[in-house]
């Protein structure tokens, strides 16, 4: 299949435009909000978050009888909120770690939900069949009305986050400075945690409970790598989001029982792995090299600081010396030939017949370099001066 | 109650044990969200050694599972050493992917064998008595059974034997070290039985519902004591009563066992949340307003304390002068009177307060301390 057929079923193809679209919304809205939980070094409480809100959907179900997706989701909302509270406030009131009282929440919650799934499924009339796509996700019947829901949602969050931008990103960075300006950093946060429920519960029905974390995290993650600016990193989690939401959604397509959501998470993850190694600056990669320069040039200056150790006890600086003797001298850190040979191409040192020799523009960098190191010892100097010892 | 519900039972407190046994190392060492990461990795390797050895009940699987769950480990340790996420994100990225890994091999190769994502993920115990060990034609009960009290006896073995080495490389791994102990070695074997424990249990409650287990008997316990042998009785204790409720509400509500289970460690949970002696909810409110009473009565003391024997004793001790003294209003004034009084820290001396020897010294030791 070439990629105008793809793109023609993108557009014209119901199943695939659907499956397509929600998937895309997912990714721009779960990438964004996951950004503020990365940040705020919650990232777990996503998966806390997607295994709560089972019980929240099935009750919604049970009260209302209706499968209307808002409702559903509405329930699984509530159910997401009142375990995030709950967390905190196992963690605020007795000794028990965040990380204990989130699996506790997470699976007590969902054995919770999957108790009255299971209830649900064995009463007698069958109006509750598809309730249990939330466990897994099931991208491939995702109806229109689905989408548009998901959609809808995701623009109140997007909003929401517009609206109050500058005070979700003091509260991400420092909520200490924020309550101190008096804004109302708890209700803020608990705005904050809402819209992050919102976003993770639009992301059930198509990707499914144990997966959804991952849609979380990855984009932030992956985002984070690039830049150091939040709307850099949130627009560019959006991008990625929904990248691999629609490329994962084609590929699931086009190949035979390759389910969507485990295709979009390993596609997100992809685009992690790259970006842990090739983003400038942060990637590994990039660090790798930038070490490697550092270390080479610390291994030229110490050599050409031994040359220079040497030309001093003689009148005449420029007085050879062998690559051995330099060898010597470095105890056996580094390759002293090698680093005289680029230093020689710097201009710092001249081969000559006796051996290895200082030129003046190679004495005068180790005068810099051995000033420079002695830079630490300027307050001593200053102090020196007050007392009228030596001129600044 | 017939003999096969007498089983799932039996079953159900084996696993509940094993899990509440490990779950009170892993709540201590503050790795419950590994262990919930392996409690979903360990499908890949379910999914492998299958493909391997084409049998569900190869011991291979157990092993696949323990090699799988210490490569997420591995990976999170990996990731995070590149300082570019920090832990919990690694662990939230390691075990999706992997997972996701599982999941596409399971859809795409392995559609037409009983190996269902479902049944990892949710397990089902009603089926647990059916699956019989049959070894030369005699039918010696539920494999479960063996499965499960095997698992027991090991994590028990590995508890009874590493005893001190988990006490101190839990509490103070730093000593731990220096003592010449591998605390990291002691890790990486915790994991592992976390991995064994959770392929063996899968078929039985489900990997989500194992993390329920793991954490939820061993938090209840730590409300209720201090001491680590105490903390491992009572977590097994709740582990069992929380399978054995389960399966009761399960069977009631015609609903999952698995999910009854976790519930009811849940419900087991809020009840020791709520009313601990020590560390409930109530005992911390009971305990704040009798400090706040406390306080204000030691306050009052004080204050006569220092005024007492100089001129203007008479006016400072009248009950009135309090109320703006301290800024308290007539209500609290009234009580807190009562209270010390009844208690015989001072008495009422025609609408004067004065201390009492008991009451005096208190001020004084509140002052001096």
């Amino acid at each position: 299949m070439n990629l105008l057929q793809i793109l023609h079923d993108l557009l014209f193809d119901y199943t695939l435009r659907t499956v397509a679209l929600g998937a895309a919304s997912i990714g721009i809205v779960s990438g964004a909000l996951g950004c503020f939980a990365v940040l705020r070094k919650q990232s777990l409480l996503g998966d806390a978050i997607s295994h709560a809100a089972l019980p929240g959907t099935v009750l919604a179900f049970l009260l209302t009888r209706s499968k209307e997706p808002l409702v559903l989701m509405l329930g699984a909302v509530a159910a997401g909120l009142v375990g995030t509270l709950l967390i905190l406030r196992i963690v605020s009131s007795t000794r028990i770690k965040y990380d204990s009282a989130l699996g506790f929440i997470l699976s007590v919650f969902f054995g919770l939900g999957l108790m009255l799934l299971t209830f649900v499924q064995h009463m007698p009339d069958a109006s509750q069949a598809g309730l249990d796509k939330f466990l897994f996700g099931q991208a491939a019947t995702l109806l229109q009305r689905d989408v548009v829901t998901m959609m809808a949602l995701g623009a109140i969050v997007f909003l929401l986050v517009a609206i109050f931008w500058k005070e979700f990103k003091l509260l991400s960075f420092d909520p200490e400075y924020a309550a101190s300006l008096g804004y109302p950093v708890r209700g803020l946060d608990i705005l904050l945690t809402t819209l992050l429920v919102v976003s993770i519960v639009i992301g059930l029905q198509a990707v499914g409970v144990v997966l959804m974390s991952a849609m979380v995290i990855a984009p932030a993650a992956a985002a984070r790598q690039w830049t150091n600016r939040l709307g850099v990193m949130v627009a560019l989690a959006a991008i990625f989001g929904a990248l691999s939401g629609v490329s994962g959604a084609v590929l699931s397509s086009l190949t035979p029982r390759l389910s969507t959501g485990p295709t979009i998470v390993l596609i997100i993850c992809n685009v992690v792995v790259v970006s842990l190694l090739f983003a400038p600056n942060r990637g590994l990669i990039w660090s790798w090299a930038r070490r490697r320069r550092n270390r080479r040039q610390l291994h030229q200056e110490s050599v050409l600081l031994d040359l220079y150790t040497l030309a001093s006890q003689h009148a005449d600086m420029s007085h050879p010396h062998t690559t051995a003797v330099l060898q010597a001298m470095s105890a056996g850190q580094t390759d002293a030939g090698r680093n005289l040979q680029a230093l020689a191409g710097q201009g710092l040192v001249r081969a000559e017949s006796g051996g290895w020799s200082l030129t003046t523009a190679g004495a005068e960098e180790a005068q810099r370099l051995l000033s420079a190191a002695s830079a630490p010892a300027g307050a001593e100097r200053i102090s020196q001066a007050m007392q009228g010892e030596v001129g600044l | 109650m017939n003999a096969a519900q007498f089983q799932i039972q039996l079953i159900a407190v084996l696993a509940a044990s094993s899990c509440a046994l490990l779950g009170v190392f892993l709540v201590l060492r503050r790795m419950v969200m590994m262990s919930d990461a392996i409690s979903h990795t360990v499908l890949l390797g379910i999914v492998l050694g299958f493909f391997m050895t084409g049998d569900l009940a190869s011991p291979y699987l157990v092993i696949g599972a323990a090699l799988t769950g210490l490569l997420t480990v591995t990976l999170v340790e990996l990731l995070f050493r590149t300082r570019l996420v920090r832990e919990d994100a690694a662990i939230g990225l390691v075990f999706p992917a992997l997972f996701s890994i599982a999941v596409i091999l399971v859809s795409r190769y392995a559609g037409q064998v009983h190996l269902d994502t479902d049944a990892v993920l949710l397990g089902e115990l009603a089926y647990a008595p059916f699956d019989r060990l049959v070894i030369l034609g005699n039918d010696l009960g539920p494999v479960g059974i063996y499965l499960m009290g095997g698992i027991l006896l090991l994590n028990l073995a590995f508890i009874a034997l590493l005893y001190k080495e988990l006490k101190l490389a839990t509490f103070d791994s730093g000593l731990a070290v220096t003592l010449g102990f591998a605390p990291a070695l002691i890790h990486y074997l915790l994991m592992g039985l976390v991995s064994v424990t959770a392929v063996s249990a899968f078929e039985v409650v489900g990997s989500v519902l194992l993390v329920a287990l793991m954490v939820a008997p061993p938090i209840t316990a730590y409300l209720l004591t201090d001491r680590l042998p105490r903390m491992l009785g009572l977590s097994v204790l709740f582990g069992a009563a929380a399978a054995i409720s389960g399966y009761w509400l399960a069977h009631w509500l015609d609903a999952s066992i698995a999910g009854s289970m976790a519930a009811m460690a849940g419900l087991f949970f809020g009840i020791a949340w709520l009313l601990a002696p020590q560390r409930g909810l109530i005992a911390i409110a009971r305990r704040r307003k009798q400090q706040r009473w406390e306080f204000a009565q030691t306050m009052l003391t004080i204050h006569l304390l220092n005024h007492e024997g100089l001129p203007e004793a008479w006016q400072e001790s009248r009950l009135e002068h309090f109320q703006e003294h301290m800024r308290w209003n007539p209500d609290f004034t009234d009580q807190v009177v009562q209270r010390a009084v009844s208690q015989r820290w001072i008495e009422r001396v025609n609408g004067h307060l004065e201390l009492t020897d008991e009451g005096r010294q208190r001020a004084r030791v509140t002052l001096s301390s």
